[in-house]
């Protein structure tokens, strides 16, 4: 992982196994190991009660079943394996009958929207994404600039970052409501609580405020590592600016791009509460902005081991997407130097 | 030479004065694209700040408006009052100071819990060498991406079985899995840049272990934690999905108290008063990130960038 280790540098070099020393050196190496495990271990503990613990019992009530009539006794029961019926529930919409028999849910139940739900969140996420990479990094450029006034720049697009998203609903919910500023300035009458589409734009119109500045910052943290020699050789080259920015800029950035865009969109999949609070987690026909999130904080009031599936699913979803991103991309989050390197070989 | 390769093959076997003349043509010309060049950034970076400010401004407008003018779409202040503020605070309507109370306290706790434990290992992972480091850097970037929901749920159940349900613990414990990984993060980021090599010169000019620590790193050290303390606190002063469900009366959050802000009049929406009860929960924090700007913008982006 580190080359800059002198100790295993000298223990680990060919033909001094006798060298003196080498016994303390080794000693101090394995020290240094345990210590490191001890300062992990607060960590690691706390992370296992209030992550591990969870999840492991989330899974494991995953495969559990909710309160049903039994079929045979015609009781109420909780609990019992059932296998992986409360996945075909979400992914197939198989709802139980009071029977014990199994049939595709109605229209109208949570089962019925979850496809829906999919759509719903993989929507927001591109889009948003798309969007506030394009803004963000034209907003990073611009910040990268001198000029006069560019502390009041750096200054300004800390704030919608730092409003809480439930605060940021509110106002764009008033900003969007049928007498609001939106409408008036548009000219128009749009529902924008309502309408199926409009609901799903006036979130992305929120998100995108609310979180470009965000992406800029990571974005514009990239343009400053990219010496400001290269511009001035290709300048001499007689490279115009368009040139530049796709030979130089984008090449060079696209390390902090890809963790940017990776971290956004990881984020973006599990958007709860704009659509929450903006549009009432509905808009539409009722389901126009529901979010997986959302889909599972409603279902949580009705059935928690059907919940527990519906939560595992999206956990899955996330994981896939994290997962793709990162050996498509080559997304380097932990910054290791390994692939720092080989990164750096590639350029 | 150098007027030759500005030039371009094609005038290279020119005389030398058109060169110069050419050169002085070509650097008047770049002066002008430069003057055109800077009123087209100061053009777009009043854009950009006006596109972050122009909602929060409305916001602050709103807030200060007689209700009876909400809809109204002057873009200055008119009407202004002090109501608003009146009402959103008001407990008949909304427990808004409760819910900054209890934000206040939720996220104190929990930013000192997380600092706690979290500077050990973050001190681990940017100083010592050890197997499995990149193992644990990833786990730790796994779980501060970690959906809420998969939490939200066994949590429900696990805190409604042992009594806990609504509950402070409830809210903390949660809590505490976005801020820990956060946390240990960007703290490892910020101390991989700190330059430790002033601690063993502080031992080699006769400091103890500890007098070293507390001389030198200490406060080294301490801008780096103070900053990651406040991206932690904010984080926790926002979050929204656990608090929504896992709230109670008594515990409930400023953010589930805005996201359910009801007024004094069934059937009419308040808006007025969500902003003024807005502006009383936002204006603090953007007080508090502009002071520190430069640190919280380095402990956002610290992680960011290191590939």
């Amino acid at each position: 992982m580190t080359t800059a280790d002198p100790t295993t540098a000298i223990a680990t070099s060919p033909g001094d196994g006798r060298r003196p020393g080498r016994d303390s050196l080794d000693a101090n190496r394995r020290r240094e190991v345990r210590n490191a495990y001890l300062l992990l271990l607060p960590t690691i503990v706390v992370m296992a009660v209030v992550v591990g613990y969870p999840i492991i019992l989330s899974v494991f009530n995953s495969f559990q079943a909710d309160s049903h009539i039994d079929p045979n006794t015609g009781f109420a029961v909780t609990g019992g394996f059932v296998g992986l019926e409360n996945y075909t529930h979400w992914l197939l919409q198989q709802c139980a009958t009071a029977t014990g028999t199994h049939v595709a849910c109605a229209s109208g139940t949570l089962a019925a929207s979850f496809w829906n739900s999919v759509f719903v969140t993989f929507f927001f996420a591109v889009v948003t994404v798309v969007l506030e990479t394009i803004f963000g990094l034209w907003m990073a450029i611009i910040m990268n600039r001198n000029f006069r006034g560019r502390g009041i720049l750096r200054a300004a697009v800390l704030v919608p970052w730092a409003i809480p998203t439930a605060v940021t609903a509110k106002l764009w919910y008033f900003i969007f409501a049928n007498g609001g500023i939106a409408n008036t300035i548009l000219n128009a009458n749009i529902i924008w609580g309502s309408d199926l589409w409009a609901s799903r734009f006036a979130i992305v119109i929120a998100d995108t405020w609310k979180t470009t500045p965000f992406m800029a910052l990571l974005i514009l943290a990239g343009l400053q590592l990219i010496p400001e020699d290269v511009y001035e050789a290709a300048r001499m080259d007689g490279a115009t600016t368009v040139q530049q920015f796709f030979r130089i800029t984008l090449p060079l950035l696209r390390p902090a791009l890809v963790v940017a865009i990776l971290f956004r969109t990881l984020d973006a999949l599990r958007m709860y509460d704009l659509p929450q609070i903006l549009t009432g987690g509905g808009g539409g026909r009722g389901d126009a902005t529901t979010t997986l999130s959302i889909l599972v904080v409603d279902q949580v009031k009705s059935g928690l081991n059907s919940a527990s599936a519906l939560s595992t699913i999206t956990f899955i979803i996330i994981f896939v997407v994290a997962f793709i991103f990162i050996r498509l991309l080559g997304a380097n989050i932990t910054g290791s130097e390994k692939k720092a390197r080989k990164v750096a070989k590639e350029v | 030479m150098s007027s030759t390769s500005v030039a371009g093959p094609a005038s290279a076997t020119a005389e030398r004065p058109v060169f110069s003349e050419l050169t002085l043509a070509k650097t008047r010309a770049r002066r002008r694209r430069a003057a055109g060049s800077a009123a087209r950034t100061a053009i777009q970076a009043a854009l950009i700040v006006i596109w972050c400010l122009l909602p929060f401004y409305w916001m602050i407008v709103t807030a200060f408006r007689d209700v009876g003018y909400t809809f109204e779409a002057n873009p200055l202040p008119d009407h202004v009052t002090l109501n608003n503020f009146a009402t959103a605070f008001d407990p008949a309507n909304n427990q808004l100071g409760l819910g900054l109370a209890n934000s206040l306290f939720i996220g104190t706790t929990v930013t000192i819990i997380a600092l706690v434990v979290g500077v050990f290992a973050a001190y681990a992972l940017a100083r010592l060498t050890f197997p499995g480091k990149g193992f644990v850097m990833g786990f730790v970037l796994g779980a501060s991406m970690f959906p809420g929901v998969a939490l939200l749920t066994p949590l429900f159940g696990l805190f409604t079985d042992i009594g806990w349900a609504g509950t402070y613990q409830a809210l903390i414990i949660p809590y505490i899995s976005g801020a820990l990984p956060l946390t240990v993060y960007t703290l490892n980021s910020f101390f991989r840049e700190m330059p430790w090599e002033l601690e063993e010169a502080a031992r080699i000019d006769g400091c103890t272990a500890a007098q070293a620590f507390r001389i030198v790193i200490l406060p080294l050290a301490a801008p780096a934690v103070f900053t990651t303390a406040i991206l932690a606190f904010i984080a926790s002063w926002n979050e929204y999905l656990l608090a929504s469900v896992l709230h109670s009366n008594q515990t409930q959050t400023v953010t589930t108290v805005i996201g359910q802000f009801t007024g004094s009049q069934p059937h009419q929406v308040p808006y007025t008063a969500t902003m003024a009860a807005g502006v009383v929960v936002t204006v603090p924090l953007i007080i508090l990130v502009l002071i520190f700007q430069r640190r919280i913008v380095a402990g956002l982006t610290a992680g960011g960038v290191k590939g």
